[in-house]
């Protein structure tokens, strides 16, 4: 059936609603800042060259076009400053994944095997922390990790360390803050897959000889590929692009991709160079949806 | 096996097993499982001989999918020991047991293609990559999936889901093959022709099949021995022909098949020969049971297609005063099954009587009419009397 029999014209005409949406709040977005990329920093209202001004004429507008340039990303490429962010992010997003698995699988696998009227209330205690606002609880990890925090107070009391220890303004910290405002986001799409895998096929492995362990590795792992993938996916992307928290938690030492970002744009004003920077990252960005897409697209062939 | 009601009322030695030797492959001792206050089975004791195709059919809820999960070990007795071999296999776990299960939607594991399903119990059956190999290489030919092993499960058709199941299951070479429903999720073509494929393959293969199912027609086909079973309870346990012919109770008899139960009171005990005075029926003359029911309140019980109709009174010598059973009544309703056409009469003295009738013949030369007097007529033997 296509949809054109299935759907009344007025639903039919809705289904446009998120195109305009993308066009409207992304792409047009996206294109002034693509422009902004390609002009030159100036100590003006706005601050940078060439602007489009229709006043001029087409004369005008082809002088603008003429003065874009790709002396930015040049800038971008030379500098290694800027090729070190980026670097930095991707690994620090690339651990912090990690390490957002292997605390977040146990967790999701622990839900999915509550009895049934319990799952919705572990599902409430992961979300519930979204509730208070992200920075106030970045800040409670500032308090409890900072010389004289908690943290240290019951290390000392407990006698596992003699002199305070530094936590804050370490990457320690800074990995701690990312994976404990992530969590959710891994543990909600792995729990989803987790919920419908089929007990009856762990029962089916143990009757074939395997024993629980192996079973896990068998089959709930193959099987949860996807929400991994997913849940993966929907931390990489904004840790890539996070600032606060390796701003407020960890050192000034190494910067990453949204830190350069902000400097660029806040502090040295350089509008064009740092709208450069946010259209790399958005390039790199595609890399890892692009795979998922691959991914998925090879799973929907094979039904 | 002979044909004579003999057989069928008095010999019994096919339905108990006394023997001592050989000792059965599976004997359940006493075994009950409760899931808090219900208790799904209560006490239950049951052998099994090596090579035997058995049954378990039930409604739900009986407790059938219960015992079978134990047999496989999901689910540990609460009380009773089930031993295979003599060796009492209550504390091991499913994946040391020598029994494989074929479950009810299969089970198949959706990211494995049909070989890997197949031998996903082999590594650890300590076979090697060419043992493997060569042993699904047998399975597949066996269950007949040559040039599919390298589909998904969701590639497969139904039937075809159900021969890697089977494959999957019978790949280890168990002791005991437990089977969960097999054929519930096939359509009714397709059914029949698996079972007497799944009965050559018990055979060819000599293995022990146990078999849990709702469907009767499907135990009654296949197996061997039959355990019916109901509120966690076997309520009896025979040859699918001493089942439906010599029900143990009226709740087998009406569970199996379909049955007239007529409600009466025993006038005079012959030596052989009841004479009862059903309700809305008449006088009816049954052949005394086996085990004689005490007590003059009795039930008896006639299977539709064991009555005859005639559409004039009976010849004398053949009639009532000759020790048939005959009763009048006018035909109330038809139902045409195409094979065979049921009759629902209703009869003078006020019951209701199911006929069920063979349409030999194309033309309806045979079929009797709504309205029309006829009189059912049905032999002593024919009778099953039962205790009300």
């Amino acid at each position: 059936m296509s949809a054109k029999s299935l759907f009344s014209a007025p639903a039919r005409r809705m289904a446009i609603a998120p195109y305009v949406w993308m066009v409207l709040f992304f792409l047009l977005p996206f294109g002034f800042v693509v422009k902004i990329s390609l002009s030159q920093t100036v100590l003006a209202q706005p601050p940078y060259l060439p602007v489009f001004d229709l006043s001029g004429g087409m004369a005008g507008l082809r002088d603008a076009f003429a003065a874009l340039s790709l002396d930015n990303f040049r800038a971008l490429l030379a500098d290694h400053l800027y090729v070190a962010s980026y670097l930095r992010s991707v690994v620090v997003a690339f651990t912090s994944t990690v390490l957002l698995l292997v605390v977040g699988y146990p967790i999701a696998y622990g839900m999915a095997r509550l009895p049934r009227r319990w799952q919705g209330v572990a599902m409430m205690l992961v979300i519930v922390p979204f509730w208070t606002s992200f920075l106030i609880r970045i800040y409670a990890w500032m308090n409890i990790l900072q010389h004289d925090g908690l943290l240290n107070q019951v290390l000392l009391a407990l006698h596992v360390v003699s002199a305070p220890v530094v936590w804050l303004s370490t990457d320690s910290a800074m990995y701690l803050g990312i994976v404990y405002s992530y969590l959710p986001f891994m543990i909600l799409p792995l729990y989803a897959t987790l919920a419908k895998l089929d007990p009856m096929l762990l029962e089916a492995a143990a009757d074939l000889g395997v024993s629980r362990a192996n079973a896990f590795w068998m089959v709930t792992v193959p099987l949860s590929w996807r929400g991994m993938f997913a849940g993966a996916l929907l931390c990489f992307i904004p840790i890539v692009g996070e600032f606060v928290i390796p701003d407020l938690l960890a050192g000034s030492d190494a910067m990453m991709i949204g830190q350069t970002l902000w400097l660029e744009f806040f502090t040295n004003k350089d509008w064009p160079l740092a709208s450069a920077l946010a259209v790399v990252l958005l390039g790199l960005l595609l890399v890892p949806l692009l795979v998922y897409d691959r991914v998925q697209r090879r799973q929907l062939e094979h039904r | 096996m002979t044909n004579s009601a003999d057989t069928i009322d008095k010999a019994a030695a096919e339905d108990t097993v006394v023997v001592a030797y050989p000792a059965p492959l599976l004997r359940i001792d006493t075994v009950t499982r409760r899931f808090g206050a219900h208790i799904a089975v209560d006490g239950l004791s049951l052998d099994i001989q090596a090579g035997e195709f058995f049954a378990l059919l039930g409604p739900s809820g009986c407790g059938k999918t219960t015992l079978l999960r134990m047999l496989a070990g999901f689910e540990t007795p609460d009380e009773g020991r089930i031993a295979l071999n003599g060796e009492d296999i209550a504390a091991v776990p499913p994946h040391r047991r020598p029994v494989n299960m074929m479950f009810q939607n299969y089970a198949l594991f959706p990211h494995l293609n049909v070989r890997d399903n197949i031998g996903f119990g082999l590594k650890t059956a300590g076979l090697t990559r060419a043992g493997i190999d060569e042993r699904v290489a047998e399975m597949v030919a066996l269950v007949k999936l040559d040039g599919l092993e390298k589909r998904k499960p969701d590639q497969l058709s139904g039937g075809q889901r159900q021969r890697v199941a089977l494959a999957r299951a019978l790949a280890r070479h168990p002791q005991l093959l437990l089977l969960d429903e097999p054929l519930a999720a096939l359509d009714k073509k397709l059914r029949e022709e698996t079972q007497a494929e799944l009965m050559a393959l018990q055979r060819q293969l000599g293995l022990t099949f146990v078999i849990v199912t709702h469907d009767q027609d499907e135990a009654m086909s296949m197996a061997d021995r039959i355990g019916v079973m109901k509120d966690g309870r076997l309520q009896q346990v025979a040859t699918p022909r001493r089942l439906y012919e010599a029900p143990a109770s009226r709740w087998v008899a009406e569970f199996v098949g379909d049955i007239n139960m007529i409600e009466g009171d025993i006038r005079v005990r012959d030596a052989h020969r009841l004479t009862i005075e059903g309700r809305g029926v008449g006088t009816l003359f049954a052949v005394e049971p086996r085990e004689a029911v005490s007590g003059d309140e009795v039930c008896l019980a006639i299977r539709p297609e064991k009555i005859r109709l005639s559409r004039r009174g009976l010849a004398p010598g053949l009639n009532h005063s000759g020790g048939m059973n005959s009763v009048e009544g006018v035909v109330s309703d038809v139902g045409y099954l195409g094979g065979r056409s049921i009759y629902r009469l209703k009869l003078d003295y006020g019951g209701m009587l199911r006929v069920a009738l063979a349409n030999t013949a194309r033309l309806d030369v045979d079929s009797y009419g709504i309205d029309e007097r006829v009189t059912a007529w049905f032999t002593p033997d024919d009778c099953v009397v039962l205790p009300r």
